[in-house]
């Protein structure tokens, strides 16, 4: 009986906090019908806000894909001093408010930054703009590749690839057709974490993007700012296009995992 | 010479694996590397395979020195412990991976890992992973993959080291076989002394990254160089300072010339052969090894007095 009120217990909580809220959501939006969410997400701005979030994802997830695969073999098999810093500074951005991320790139790349006066008499904009919101993604999901890919390189060892040079493979060769296999669904992991990441981002991004309705605002942003302005059911159906996002990386997620497994 | 290691020393941290090592194996030869785990046989076999860089000294393979040259480019084929299959590859891929990353014609890749399967008796597994077989299949296609690439020589780590006892005698005398007929120069890394003296023409017995002798395995067993030559080929009795082996003793009924009284603590009966555990007069233990008859013409039973007479005796 205390068996099934546990459980019980654990579902309503998940239920409470999850699934009522992202339900009402849902509920809302469609509230009147499909049309009118359907109108409200093909808005201008709000097509904008939504390929900017994409651009800006596709930008980020490959980067940090290859830096999170050479970050992870440089921590596993490379011996080099510091080390253990390099371990423990990958995690920062797990730790740091995001609100703190946007503020230490206003700090550096602001107008009135430390790179700021040159950059600015060069022509190059990195805050509030593309460039800025991307390295703020770019450091709020890094830490992703390198956590998945970690300990699946661990597991699997060097014999592999010992054995593979002993047959002839040259360094490339045994990345490419030895390491790389072996460590592929750990990568695709990752890589569903940092997308989602890098969709979902608010925090660090508003603090360098401007807020510029059609131009610097992303999908997030464009969420909060037609909810502040009234227009909720814009802000609703908004929400429900970051949410179905969700709902096919958690899918993804899940059929890596299985895969990972077998 | 198909493989000679000249003066090589190697050290990790303050633990020396390896205290200037010679070895010559000869070519076309089957030669074991034999010690206890720590002795440094493996880490002479990975320094041979390039897979670990010596301290000092050189690698020569058939006459060429390869001490600077990485694994790729020795022509060696080496055969791990835990056979590092590469799991997300069938058995053929496995073993087409040496002749596919030199870019051979894909027909000839074909034909040659045919050939391979049906020498290592694997022929419809090819499109099994290495998940689906069992040890001595994963080993066997270790073996395939490691001959595909026509080494100059073959190494072979602990080779059957996980494999249990029955399949690593099956598979002893197949690579015997195997090596009677392609005479390949093998080198077969091995902690169990009936598996070099099985196996191998030749062994080099290693002890605390030293080698302590090389020979044929009768030269070992006969002629062993010092007291831990002689206690690690084959079991040993201590009396006083010499060293006799079990088999080399002689037990009476009456005391007769040179010999000591003990009694018989416990008979172990292993088919042809009885072993005769003895406690001397000072507390000493002794190992006897006789045939069933002469066992029983002595009709020897618990707590008897006999008398041994050491036949032939060692003293280092």
């Amino acid at each position: 009986m205390s068996r099934y009120g546990l459980r019980f217990a654990a579902l309503a909580y998940l239920a409470m906090l999850l699934l009522v809220p992202l339900g009402m959501v849902f509920w809302r939006t469609f509230e009147h019908g499909f049309w009118p969410a359907f109108h409200a997400v093909t808005a201008p701005d709000a097509r904008s806000a939504l390929w900017l979030t994409v651009l800006i994802a596709l930008i980020v997830v490959p980067l940090n894909t290859i830096f999170g695969v050479v970050c992870a073999l440089a921590i596993v098999r490379g011996r080099f001093p510091g080390k253990g810093i390099v371990n423990a500074v990958v995690d920062l951005p797990l730790a740091l408010s995001p609100v703190v991320v946007g503020l230490a790139l206003l700090l550096l790349y602001g107008r009135l930054g430390w790179l700021g006066p040159w950059l600015g008499s060069h022509g190059i904009k990195i805050i509030y703009a593309l460039p800025g919101m991307v390295l703020a993604t770019i450091f709020v999901s890094l830490p992703f590749v390198v956590r998945e890919v970690v300990p699946v390189l661990r597991e699997i060892g060097t014999e592999q690839e010992q054995a593979a040079a002993t047959l002839g493979a040259s360094r490339f060769q045994i990345f490419r057709r030895v390491t790389l296999p072996a460590i592929r669904w750990g990568v695709a992991y990752g890589v569903v974490l940092t997308t989602a990441r890098a969709l979902g981002e608010f925090g660090a991004v508003s603090v360098v993007s401007g807020h510029i309705a059609g131009k610097t605002e992303t999908m997030t942003q464009y969420v909060q700012a037609q909810y502040e302005g009234f227009n909720t059911s814009g802000a609703y159906a908004a929400s429900v296009v970051l949410a179905l996002l969700a709902v096919i990386t958690l899918l993804a997620m899940t059929l890596f995992r299985r895969k990972e497994e077998t | 010479m198909g493989i000679a290691v000249r003066d090589v020393s190697k050290r990790f941290g303050k633990f020396t694996a390896l205290e200037a090592v010679s070895v010559d194996v000869p070519s076309g030869s089957l030669t074991a590397l034999l010690g206890p785990s720590g002795s440094g046989k493996s880490t002479l076999l990975r320094v041979i395979a390039g897979l670990e860089r010596p301290d000092t000294g050189e690698v020569i393979l058939d006459g060429e020195n390869v001490t600077g040259r990485p694994p790729q480019r020795r022509g060696v084929g080496f055969v791990f412990q835990h056979y590092a299959a590469f799991r997300h590859m069938t058995v053929y891929e496995n073993v087409a991976f040496g002749l596919r990353v030199r870019r051979h014609p894909r027909r000839e890749i074909r034909e040659r890992v045919e050939e391979l399967l049906h020498l290592v008796q694997l022929e419809g597994l090819a499109k099994r992973y290495p998940a689906q077989l069992s040890g001595g299949q994963r080993q066997r296609m270790g073996l395939a993959r490691a001959l595909a690439v026509d080494p100059s020589v073959l190494l072979l780590d602990e080779p059957f080291g996980a494999l249990d006892a029955r399949v690593r005698k099956e598979l002893r005398r197949w690579l015997r076989r195997l090596h009677d007929e392609t005479h390949t120069t093998t080198l077969i890394v091995t902690h169990d002394q009936e598996e070099a003296m099985d196996v191998a023409d030749q062994i080099v017995l290693m002890n605390h990254g030293r080698v302590e002798q090389a020979g044929g395995p009768r030269d070992l067993y006969e002629e062993p160089a010092n007291e831990f030559v002689m206690g690690f080929v084959g079991p040993v009795n201590r009396i006083g300072e010499a060293f006799i082996r079990p088999h080399d003793v002689e037990l009476l009924l009456e005391p007769a010339g040179d010999c000591q009284e003990a009694m018989v603590e416990r008979l172990v009966h292993l088919g042809f052969e009885v072993r005769v555990e003895l406690v001397r007069g000072d507390g000493e233990q002794l190992s006897v090894q006789i045939s069933r008859d002469e066992a029983e013409r002595l009709e020897l039973e618990r707590g008897q007095i006999v008398y041994v007479r050491p036949l032939r005796q060692r003293v280092f």
